[in-house]
């Protein structure tokens, strides 16, 4: 679905339900997994934070870029990357969708132009102000949708980059997914002000907070930032507040929060929330709902077998992408 | 044959790549109002506009970052960073994103970049103006790094750079940018991956890049006077190192004098001494010298800013010591 009106059609919303599901589903099989000793390295998991990808990912066309966190799982998969490819990365296989070289916290698909999984917090900020000046240099219709969490609000490279495009009026969507902690520092003991929004909109960047919990409203939101990128408007910004209601990574023992804390959010998650409201409005019934949660094991299972078989880079290519040998077409 | 200075040579490489490809921009400070710091980009943006001359924001990492953005949305952009003292503020831009994300990505994602910069001390700028950098960026894979020492290098080295699917990395020394020599206008690019014997030697091969290679020609004067034929080989290419070169040059001299405006602890000068060690060991007829800066941050007070720095006295000194010890 493009454009910019969101239409509450019984299949769309069924589809914003499918996908967070789908993330949902992944990666409770992944700590699993992890446990298991399949997936090693970082895991870092998007639980309780999928309707903003999915939200987002809603409004956005082919032809847009995306800039993604190193929690970004459920980023990759609203964007339309395979699961197979990314439970092959996860699985460190040559099959994965980098060779097995980037890991959780760096899926990437050119196709897609999804551009990382960056594990460098702000990082990605102005990879993404040079995707929309490059787009716009070249005369292309499109926009880049930078996701990061409020930790990147704490660095440099957020303060600029917001600046710049704000500048340049460059076409980037930048999507604060604000999840109040990062690692397991409060965002009041991290910033003197803590309302995000207001310090983006002090850029000029045109800029609104919205409940990250409940899929209909990001998608809202950011359908209407997306028109007005695409009307030439400049940089637009959404803070989307929310939770992480796993921890921080599979070696966080969460000291630095309370477990009802924790246990008050659960029951605000976006999934229950929609879920809840779909069939409480009859837009979506039992079976529906089955079906598409069926559906969802059923592909990460795919995937699982999918990366088992997969198979090990070979070691004479360890050095193969360091130095390139030609820009891919 | 033109004469022309480094700094103009700089600028028509510039202007060159700027006619011939429309993907090619130039963003960085004070580089179209002003001119450049160093004067290198002046009169470019009112002949190229604002749109392809940027000056941006004193924010290193988000015009670098953007440089990056834009070279995987199929721009060649050209970034100038006013000094390397200031790249470390983009240091994480170009480490982690320029150097890691094509074999990050497996592949998927190639960085054309170009990374201009000045570098090196002489001009009395003090401790954070004047450092020699370089070999910090030599260390990392991923990355070329390019030291154009000649007027010829500083006007033709530009095109193959951009050429270069992987980001480079164009380190101008400032004593360089007066210095006056000929250029082929008509050469179109040249070599980016070896080393060159910018003069011929038999008794010792003295090894340099950028802004030394003046003081080793220097001192390779002096010492053909005093009967010693010194070999001077400018490195140009910093990373990857075309050790082919340079080792079968110490292989026929059997000495080596390395002369680096790097601090000497953990230097390129120290990596090419390495891998001399490793390839050609029995080769040496006395142990590998070094000539590199003195280990301080550069001081402001002329005579200091001097002594810390390699110069021709110098050079003549360790070679004579490699090559008739006392």
């Amino acid at each position: 679905m493009s454009g910019d009106k969101l239409h509450l059609d019984h299949q769309h919303l069924l589809r914003l339900l499918a996908q967070m599901v789908r993330i949902r589903v992944f990666e409770r099989r992944c700590a699993e997994l992890y446990q298991r000793e399949k997936i090693r390295g970082f895991l870092h998991l998007y639980d309780g934070e999928e309707a903003i990808a999915v939200g987002v990912m809603a409004t956005l066309a082919p032809q847009d870029a995306v800039i993604a966190t190193y929690r970004e799982h459920g980023q990759a998969i609203a964007r339309g990357v395979p699961m197979n490819r990314l439970m092959a990365e996860l699985y460190g296989k040559v099959e994965g969708c980098c060779r097995g070289r980037g890991g959780s916290m760096h899926f990437f698909d050119r196709a897609l132009r999804f551009i990382g999984g960056n594990a460098i917090v702000g990082g990605g900020l102005p990879l993404a102000v040079g995707t929309a000046l490059g787009d716009t240099m070249q005369g292309r219709d499109a926009v880049s949708a930078c996701f990061f969490g409020e930790g990147a609000v704490d660095e440099g490279e957020f303060h600029e980059s917001l600046n710049l495009a704000a500048l340049w009026r460059l076409p980037v969507l930048f999507v604060c997914e604000n999840n109040l902690y990062s690692m397991g520092t409060a965002l009041a003991h991290a910033e003197s002000v803590t309302d995000i929004h207001a310090k983006a909109a002090s850029y000029g960047v045109a800029s609104e907070a919205v409940d990250g919990n409940d899929v209909i409203a990001v998608e809202l939101a950011a359908r209407r930032a997306v028109a007005a990128l695409r009307a030439g408007g400049g940089p637009q910004f959404l803070e989307c507040r929310t939770y992480r209601t796993r921890a921080h990574s599979m070696f966080d023992a969460q000291l630095y929060r309370d477990k009802a804390e924790v246990e008050a959010w659960k029951q605000r998650s976006p999934i229950l929330r929609f879920q809840s409201w779909l069939e409480n409005s009859h837009l979506a019934f039992d079976d529906e709902v089955a079906r598409l949660e069926a559906d969802a094991e059923a592909e990460v299972t795919a995937a699982i077998e999918f990366a088992e078989a997969g198979h090990l880079e070979a070691l004479e290519d360890l050095e193969r992408f360091v130095v390139m040998d030609e820009v891919p077409a | 044959m033109t004469t022309m200075t480094y700094r103009e040579a700089c600028k028509q490489a510039i202007r060159a790549a700027l006619q011939a490809d429309p993907r090619v921009f130039m963003m960085g400070e004070d580089i179209a109002a002003y001119g450049g710091c160093y004067a290198v980009s002046k009169g470019l943006c009112a002949e190229f506009g604002a749109e392809r001359i940027r000056d941006t924001p004193l924010s290193e990492s988000a015009f670098v970052g953007a440089g990056i953005g834009a070279a995987m949305a199929g721009m060649r952009p050209i970034v100038e960073i006013m000094t390397v003292n200031f790249s470390l503020l983009a240091l994480d831009q170009i480490m982690n994103n320029a150097a890691t994300i094509p074999h990050m990505s497996g592949g998927q994602f190639a960085v054309p970049l170009v990374i201009r910069m000045a570098t090196g001390a002489g001009r009395q700028l003090a401790a954070q103006h004047s450092h020699s950098l370089e070999g910090w960026y030599a260390h990392i894979p991923g990355l070329r790094i390019l030291a154009p020492a000649t007027v010829e290098d500083a006007r033709h080295m530009l095109a193959p750079a951009l050429a270069d699917p992987n980001p480079v990395l164009l380190f101008e020394h400032v004593m360089l940018y007066n210095v006056e020599g000929d250029v082929d206008e008509h050469l179109e690019g040249v070599d980016i991956t070896h080393a060159r014997i910018r003069r011929p030697g038999n008794d010792v091969t003295v090894i340099t890049y950028g802004g030394s290679l003046p003081r080793a020609l220097a001192a390779a004067e002096t010492l053909a006077s005093d009967g010693i034929s010194a070999e001077v080989i400018d490195l140009r290419v910093l990373r990857p190192l075309d050790m082919g070169t340079v080792a079968a040059s110490v292989a026929r001299t059997h000495r080596c004098v390395i002369v680096d405006e790097g601090w000497k602890s953990g230097s390129l000068a120290a990596e090419v001494c390495a891998r001399l060690v490793e390839s050609v060991f029995y080769e040496l007829d006395a142990p590998i010298a070094r000539v590199c800066a003195a280990e301080v941050p550069m001081p402001y007070a002329a005579h200091l800013e001097q002594a810390a720095l390699p110069n021709a006295e110098r050079i003549v000194a360790a070679v004579r010591q490699v090559v008739r010890p006392a």
